[in-house]
């Protein structure tokens, strides 16, 4: 049986129709979707896992307990990760974060925290990926690679895609790539400006003063030449929409979010001139909806800790990799994440002495540590849910094969339920 | 069973004006007094010396949806000294002007409001508006639905075929569980995306060949056909503008005897000159608004103080972006509409802030009909919704009126008939304008009353002479018969319901719509509608 108009949950992008063939509870082959989605759909695990406590197999009643137990046996808790699990997870995971005084924080805090911080200091001209497909004629792509990790940006939204005012495609745009390496993606581009590493922020300034006039007395800047820098000003300013996609070699290298507040001016001096946009390349599936769902139960998109009853939000204070590095907690909740592999060594470290409870659908390197794993459905595959994409557009997540595990979502409806009583 | 006893009754509705009745309350309804025996089991409130009106029902508030959620993410500087720590029994947050979800909701129970319409949300985004209002405890809630700069019906109305604009209209409400049909500043949202905005109502929409009036008018005709309970609900073009009272009246006469409902009119009621003057033209539009039955405004009154400004107007949001040098969200949605959020405040020594204030006071007491003006600060533009007392004092209170009148720009004082209006609204009145009123526009029959069979939300306050302390902490909040507020605290988590239409329309129309989709959008056809589980709690409002 093929099920259409399925929502890869895999990246950002959200891609939204995939045709996945199922026979027997299993995916049998998959339509549309890239070499990532593909592999999500094929690899995703169906067989029925017990949730493990201490290194044994146990019930789901003592696995919860256990789980509740640490919880409220530490005085400072940790919730982290929640960038691919659905939003309906996510509440449930901050409603558990109000209830405990604990912090909570998503991946955001090491991908795109630093693009939030810019946008709380500049605003964010931006718009919805169909806006960019029907009217861009300038897309740039600024420390970004959606050719290898954003696989089809640019069938469905950014390069290729053929819109009402566009009616070309590719034809109708010019691709600039602001890169410190020649990607993949820069391969496909009409210019491309490869920056000295960590200059971002002094080549944004640069533009900025460039756009209003400023006469430079130097002939290059970050490993550009002032003329090509002179020339991408006159294009934003004749371009008919305008958009810069920008991605983790911005918001992680050199000023951060100081680079950020910079590109987020531009663009909006720019609509004095035309319509200028940005918007920030989500990696994780639902990332963008671990932002929206903090920021609407708390008024945080992240980094946030209730240790005093009510939401604080401090980044570098209540970010998961300063307050595992620094020691400050004591137990760790982690959702559909692997600090274990991905966070420096001095938080990872952290990590592995306290205890900590893992709910992922895979065994992945921070369950081989955690006291407590519990196994669960995969939303999008095995479990119904919502995602929102880059652009902040909310979908449906469908279930295509059935799975024996419940959801982040039950799970932790069970650990609430468990810690209240 | 709950009885309430010797409180001082205004129920608009059923001519109930300050008289000492009884209500009664059983299954979250409003029923006949029991006889004695059954009586003796049901708890008293005793409500001497209070004044008992049906809950209120907000008819224009921006409280959730994308947009909302933008506003609270780029300002934690509104949040750090505003926040609510949880209890036992109800979440935390923070917040001011932008309030996380929980906040709102309590927040609204907590000044003795029971319903409250989100006035603005692009379909497209339409599920995450849902998810946020299961989030938002304590009131019934429905969601006006972006329509104004929406390309199926611009296409329709070019090409002459508003039949097939009425069949997408019925779907589209349906679709995203809408309540109602909001345009905003039509064709120029639209223009906007191309830098560009509309100035009159004979504007050309770039690209589509169509004009602001031709958009009003056709969803005002679609609107009827549907039989919608509510009106079209207009937000017009030249928003903030001086001149702007004069497209207001054009608008209105547009209409041409249909039904509408013109939100924040304080914000299109400017006299004067496009950069050169500016003074209220509360006068020239308050006529206009007396002389057509058919329409029916809320005020949108400026408070002093801070503010977000947020709308689906585009190309307002960055004038206002440029004439303050606030930071800017814009943030346009494919084939549907924009929007923009900037931050404000209002400030009583700047003389256009001050005629700002003034002109929406002149606007509440110079339209005469009280049962087609209501309050609302267009929360959170104008001002935050907790702010209603204050403006509730200011209407009821010409003493305290004439007292802040002194306070703000002399220059703002000098043009302005405000001095010389000595209305005072009464109780009986102000119930119409928060309550009965509201309820009656948006076609919602089991509340604004307290008549039998209506829904049993009530509010009760102590009767005090200073009208905002009253109005600012209700003695008790009933909502379906049960006590949530108690001395202006939420006592437990109540979740209320989405109110939504569903029209029927010809399924014939999807395979146009497949089309559009396929051409149009990002998303496809078979993942766009909302479905009834975002919404644990619904109740579909019939259309005539």
């Amino acid at each position: 049986m093929w099920i259409e108009n399925v929502v890869c949950p895999f990246c950002g992008c959200l891609c939204d129709d995939i045709a996945v063939e199922v026979e027997d509870n299993r995916i049998k082959s998959v339509k549309r979707a890239c070499s990532n989605g593909r592999s999500v759909f094929l690899h995703a695990p169906t067989e029925a896992r017990r949730p493990v406590v201490d290194g044994k197999e146990v019930d789901w009643p003592d696995a919860i307990d256990a789980a509740a137990r640490i919880l409220m046996k530490s005085a400072s808790p940790l919730i982290y990760g929640l960038s691919s699990t659905a939003s309906e997870a996510q509440r449930k995971a901050i409603a558990l974060a109000d209830l405990l005084g604990a912090s909570i924080d998503s991946t955001s805090s090491i991908c795109h925290g630093p693009t939030s911080i810019g946008i709380q200091s500049q605003g964010e001209p931006t718009c919805t990926l169909g806006e960019v497909k029907h009217r861009s004629d300038l897309v740039i792509f600024w420390g970004c690679n959606p050719v290898e990790a954003h696989m089809r940006h640019f069938a469905r939204y950014s390069v290729l895609a053929r819109g009402k005012f566009t009616p070309q495609g590719r034809k109708d745009r010019t691709v600039v790539v602001v890169d410190v390496r020649p990607t993949l993606t820069a391969r496909n581009a009409d210019i491309f400006l490869q920056l000295r590493p960590g200059s971002d922020y002094e080549v944004l300034i640069t533009l900025r003063a460039m756009l209003k006039g400023a006469r430079l007395d130097v002939a290059e800047v970050g490993g550009v030449s002032v003329a090509q820098l002179a020339d991408l000003v006159e294009r934003m300013k004749r371009c008919r929409f305008g958009v810069v996609f920008f991605g983790m070699g911005v918001t992680q290298t050199g000023g951060k979010h100081w680079s950020i507040a910079e590109l987020v001016a531009l663009a909006a001096e720019l609509n004095a001139h035309t319509r200028f946009n940005v918007m920030p390349m989500r990696g994780h599936g639902n990332v963008a909806g671990a932002d929206c769902t903090l920021t609407w139960q708390t008024g945080y998109p992240f980094a946030v800790n209730f240790a005093r009853g009510y939401p604080q939000y401090n980044p570098g204070e209540f970010t998961a990799v300063d307050l595992l590095a620094r020691q400050e907690v004591d137990a760790a909740l982690i959702i559909a994440s692997d600090p274990m592999a991905h966070l420096p060594r001095q938080a990872a470290e952290h990590l592995n002495r306290i205890p900590t409870i893992v709910l992922d659908p895979e065994m992945n390197l921070t369950a081989r540590v955690a006291r407590v794993v519990l196994p669960t459905a995969i939303y999008g595959i095995s479990a119904v849910g919502t995602a929102y994409r880059m652009d902040n557009i909310p979908l449906p997540l469908k279930k295509v094969v059935n799975s024996p595990q419940p959801t982040d979502e039950q799970v932790l409806d069970w650990i609430i339920e468990r810690v209240k009583t | 069973m709950i009885g309430i006893i010797n409180g001082e009754v205004y129920d608009p509705q059923n001519g109930v004006n300050g008289q000492i009745c009884e209500i009664w309350v059983e299954n979250g309804k409003i029923v006949p007094p029991p006889d004695l025996e059954k009586r003796g089991g049901a708890q008293i409130i005793d409500a001497s010396g209070m004044v008992v009106m049906p809950g209120g029902v907000d008819i224009h508030s921006h409280i959730v949806g994308a947009k909302v959620n933008a506003g609270r993410k780029f300002r934690p500087e509104d949040h750090r000294d505003h926040v609510r720590s949880r209890t036992a029994y109800t979440r935390s947050g923070s917040g001011y002007t932008v309030p996380s979800t929980f906040l709102t909701g309590y927040g609204y129970a907590e000044l003795g409001y029971t319903t409250v319409m989100e006035a603005a949300t692009a379909p497209l985004t339409a599920r995450h508006t849902h998810e946020e209002l299961e989030d938002t405890p304590m009131v019934d809630k429905g969601v006006f639905i972006t329509m104004g700069n929406n390309h199926f019906i611009m296409n329709c109305i070019r090409t002459k075929q508003l039949e097939k604009a009425r069949h997408y209209v019925a779907w589209l409400l349906g679709a995203s569980k809408g309540y109602a049909i909001k345009i905003v500043n039509p064709g120029g949202v639209e223009n906007w995306k191309w830098g560009r905005n509309v100035s009159t109502l004979d504007d050309e929409v770039i690209g589509f060949g169509v004009t602001p009036r031709q958009i009003i008018t056709a969803l005002a005709w679609i609107n009827d056909e549907l039989g919608l309970p509510h009106t079209p609900h207009i937000h017009g073009i030249n928003l903030g503008q001086p001149g702007s009272a004069r497209t207001t009246v054009e608008t209105i006469k547009a209409l041409e005897g249909r039904r509408a409902h013109l939100c924040h009119l304080q914000f299109l009621s400017y006299g004067g000159e496009p950069g050169k003057s500016l003074r209220s033209g509360a006068l020239e539009v308050a006529r206009a608004v007396n002389e057509h039955p058919n329409i029916t405004v809320d005020i949108g009154q400026v408070v002093f103080g801070q503010v977000t400004t947020m709308t689906s107007d585009g190309p307002l949001q960055y004038r206002l972006h440029q004439l303050t040098g606030q930071k800017w969200i814009n943030d346009d949605v494919e084939g549907e509409t924009g929007g923009g959020i900037v931050p404000m405040e209002y400030k009583r020594r700047n003389w256009i802030n001050a005629i700002q204030w003034i002109t929406g006071l002149e606007l509440f007491l110079l339209i005469e009909d009280p049962w087609r003006v209501f309050l609302t600060t267009d929360h959170p533009n104008a001002g935050p919704f907790f702010c209603y007392p204050q403006v509730i004092k200011l209407l009821m209170d010409r003493d305290y009126r004439a007292e802040m009148l002194e306070k703000v720009h002399p220059r703002a004082r000098k043009r302005t008939v405000l001095a010389e209006l000595d209305r005072e609204y009464s109780l009986y009145e102000i119930a119409i304008i928060t309550r009965a009123g509201t309820a009656r526009a948006l076609g919602l029959k089991n509340k604004g009353h307290l008549g039998l069979g209506a829904d049993a939300d009530i509010a009760i306050y102590r009767k005090m002479d200073d009208k905002e302390a009253m109005f600012a902490r209700p003695y008790l909040v009933l909502k379906d018969g049960q006590i949530v507020v108690r001395d202006g605290q939420v006592l437990h988590e109540y979740q209320g319901r989405t109110l939504y239409v569903a029209p029927s329309y010809d399924p014939g129309v999807e395979s146009d719509l497949r089309t559009h989709f396929e051409e149009c959008y990002t998303v496809s056809f078979e993942n766009y509608p909302v479905a009834p589980d975002y919404l644990p709690r619904s109740e579909v409002v019939s259309c005539t």
